[in-house]
């Protein structure tokens, strides 16, 4: 049938409600064997979808200082509220589980795929099959599930069996919660008399708008005339923080800086500006155009940058734009887990933007 | 805008006050002082308002400017790795705009044009095959409305009350009507074999977020939708296409979406081993807990909408859904559970959709524990927080489909507590 016909079969078959189409329309093509292998990589539990590879504990030691510890930390602990990887056996009971590939994860093979398809953060698919194979045994020897021999490869990938594989079962709800909530419900008289136990204002962790009622209450209509309602309405100006060091701002471009936002976007997962900025994965980077490098206070610095620092590296424009295009080129074992910009032009921009914040 | 001078009653109103409270004193029917919005002329009835060249695409008026998604950055160590919430509490009706629909991103909320759109059928297919955004738009389509909740939604209430607002405890939830292709055209397209039986749906941004379902959802009602709401996705909400999974967890309704891959065995992915499983007290878990369980929550009266009208007629207004069908019915309580009554369901109830319910009562002014309980047509009826605990215990953080309680104060101001 030509693919003409199908499509008039299709047209038919649609005046019906729905359309039930058992034969095919013919659209799309056939995917090649390479788009397939690029975009299936995928891994089962029982190890389908390997690749050919391996990796040793020693070597997943390194890899993980150089891609993960900033922010799971040196030995998988997790630094501040990013995922903890190891650790928290014998927890899940705790008020406060802590879990990790070693006390939750059923399965070592979605270790291996998140790791090769989705880290690391801000840069994933950047980790090579025999580096995934290595972290990943980096990772089962900080759980101490393997010796610091270790090597981890697709052979005996299938061998290694997490400690809480038997701790899941599949959705039971429909035989341990329905029964029980089904029915005609009590209409009257159903409770003796009621007390308030608990209020969320006690614990004071909802955002707030200026006035210290919860973010987002609705104003009162009594305000609705249009001259009484024009300032409080008006979202606070975002760009109000910035308004501060205006002298540097003059001066750049402000096409430039505004480009530089853009590319921010890239770092800000990592590093705050503006008022109020703290340290966080990264240091705060107000003031950072041309001031000493390493010289953040409270932030811990890799050995490497502490080191540039002794040696009186500033952050001067050229500096920081070698710097941005290739951190670990740059500067071997920083803490910066950070492709790089490839563009000068981005380079050049952030560059402007961060230039606005004064220190 | 033209004018912001404000405008006082004139001289001519306030004389006129003073007969209207003589009357008013009388016992009878004129209204105490002349309003002046109505006896004087105003700006806008007299000068010109915007041009219809003004705004090609509109946003809201500047007084709805309160009506915005917000986020807790409390809760998640990156913005771009996070979720924001849905402003339920100043919404009506079932549909969600799409400009205020939470967002949930595992890596950011990518850039991709439909020129540079691919998906990818593969796995146990007779075919692997690829199908531009061009070849989508060709595929006999559907419309379906259905919510899409998260399966944290309510997931920092277990341990206790914890923030004061339905758009915080409640608010990861948005209602859209979506338009697309059925996945089951799709994968009938490329030949699912006889020993597949999962699909396993992948995202193409750097999180690369991928959820498995067994293939009998994937050939029932999923949806791979291009529209929503009449117009294209909104890039947060996965432009050019995600799938639609109605009933299902959020975290399954993949965006951007680029591969289905068909497998013999769920993929067990880090979205469902890691993450949404649910823990229960005794160090068990769930896994494969896809379906959102019938829910509901008063939106008005609630923490970010007190009542500021004082006692008299009060319109309660809220949401009810369930994941297994149609809202059959919702009950709302006055009085922390004692006592129910039937609430309407206004407009159209759809399965697996929100439904807006309303009650309508006269307030004497007093203190009130709001309560509302859903009822879907499977005849599951919304527990209460306790009874899920007695179950779950306090570490499930998904799934938390609990009856919410309000504490109307006389002022008005209303709280988010447990009571017991």
């Amino acid at each position: 049938m030509s693919k003409s016909l199908k499509l008039l079969a299709c047209t038919v078959a649609l005046t019906a409600a729905t359309p039930v189409l058992a034969e095919k329309i013919g659209l799309g093509r056939p995917a090649l064997p390479e788009e397939v292998a690029a975009w299936d990589v995928a891994v089962l539990p029982d190890g389908t979808g390997l690749p050919e590879g391996s990796g040793d504990v020693f070597t997943g030691d390194e890899v993980f200082a150089e891609k993960c510890a900033s922010c799971h930390g040196d030995f998988a602990e997790g630094i501040d509220n990013w995922p903890v990887l190891a650790g928290g056996q014998n927890s899940l009971t705790n008020r406060r589980p802590v879990k990790t590939v070693g006390s939750y994860w059923p399965y070592l093979s979605t270790v291996w795929d998140y790791i090769h398809r989705s880290m690391p953060f801000g840069a994933a698919q950047t980790v090579t099959p025999d580096e995934a194979y290595a972290i990943t045994a980096f990772i089962l020897y900080s759980n101490g599930l393997v010796e610091d021999d270790f090597v981890l490869s697709k052979e005996n990938f299938s061998e290694i069996r997490l400690p809480n594989e038997g701790g899941f079962r599949p959705d039971d709800r429909a035989e341990a919660e329905y029964p029980l909530f089904m029915g005609e419900p009590c209409m009257a008289d159903c409770a003796g008399d009621l007390k308030v136990t608990k209020r969320a204002v006690d614990l004071n962790v909802t955002p707030e708008d200026p006035d210290g009622k919860p973010a987002g209450t609705l104003p009162p209509l009594t305000l609705a005339a249009a001259g009484d309602v024009a300032a409080p309405a008006e979202e606070p100006a975002a760009e109000a923080a910035e308004e501060a060091p205006a002298v540097e701002t003059a001066a750049a471009d402000p096409a430039l800086v505004e480009a530089g936002e853009k590319v921010f976007k890239k770092c800000k997962a990592c590093h705050k500006v503006g008022d109020g900025a703290k340290n966080a994965t990264g240091p705060i980077l107000n003031g950072i155009v041309g001031k000493a490098a390493g010289a953040v206070d409270g932030f811990k610095y890799s050995k490497p940058m502490q080191a540039a620092a002794e040696g009186g590296l500033v952050w001067s424009h050229e500096a920081l734009a070698e710097f941005l295009a290739n951190p670990k080129g740059y500067m071997k074992g920083t803490k910066m887990s950070f492709a790089g910009l490839k563009k000068a032009e981005e380079i050049d921009a952030v560059i402007a933007y961060l230039g606005t914040f004064g220190g | 805008m033209a004018e912001t001078e404000k405008k006082g009653p004139s001289r001519r109103a306030v004389l006129g006050a003073g007969l209207a409270t003589g009357a008013l004193a009388a016992g009878m029917g004129r209204a105490q002082e002349a309003d002046p919005l109505i006896t004087e002329v105003q700006d806008w009835a007299s000068s010109f308002g915007d041009p219809v060249d003004a705004a090609p695409y509109g946003t809201p008026i500047r007084f709805e400017s309160h009506v915005v998604r917000r986020n807790v950055e409390w809760l998640t160590e990156s913005p771009v790795s996070s979720i924001n919430f849905t402003p339920i509490h100043a919404l009506e009706g079932t549909i969600t705009p799409q400009g205020c629909a939470f967002e949930r991103h595992h890596s950011g909320a990518i850039e991709l044009s439909k020129g540079d759109y691919r998906l990818m059928i593969s796995g146990l297919v007779e075919t692997p095959m690829v199908f531009t955004y061009e070849d989508l738009m060709r595929f006999p389509r559907t419309v379906t409305t259905a919510f899409c909740e998260c399966a944290a939604n309510g997931g920092m209430e277990w341990g206790g009350a914890q923030l004061e607002g339905c758009q915080f405890t409640q608010g990861m939830i948005h209602n859209m009507e979506y338009t697309g292709v059925p996945l089951r055209l799709l994968l009938e397209e490329a030949g699912v074999k006889p020993e597949g039986k999962w699909i396993y749906a992948e995202g193409a941004d750097a999180s690369s977020n991928g959820r498995s379902m067994p293939l009998e959802k994937a050939l029932d009602d999923v949806l791979v939708a291009f529209f929503a709401n009449g117009e294209a996705l909104r890039k947060e909400h996965g432009y050019p296409v995600r799938l639609v999974v109605p009933g299902f967890e959020g975290n399954m309704w993949v965006k951007w979406l680029r591969r289905i891959g068909v497998y013999d065995q769920a993929v067990e992915s880090r979205e469902e081993t890691s993450k949404y499983t649910d823990l229960m007290a005794d160090g068990s878990a769930r896994k494969w807990t896809w379906v959102m369980d019938a829910k509901s929550v008063i939106t008005s009266p609630s923490p970010q909408a007190p009542i500021r009208h004082g006692k008299g007629p009060l319109v309660i207004t809220g949401l009810a859904w369930s994941g297994h069908g149609k809202i059959d019915r919702v009950d709302v309580s006055i009085d922390g559970g004692k006592n129910w009554q039937t609430a309407r369901l206004s407009g159209d109830v759809k399965p697996k959709a929100l439904t807006r319910f309303h009650l309508d009562i006269d307030w004497d002014g007093s203190e009130l524990l709001l309560q509302s309980r859903a009822m879907d047509e499977t005849g599951y009826v919304q527990p209460t927080k306790d009874q899920l605990r007695e179950i779950r215990g306090l570490n499930n953080v998904y799934h938390n489909n609990s009856i919410q309680t309000w504490w109307v104060r006389a002022d008005g101001e209303v709280e988010n507590v447990e009571i017991a």
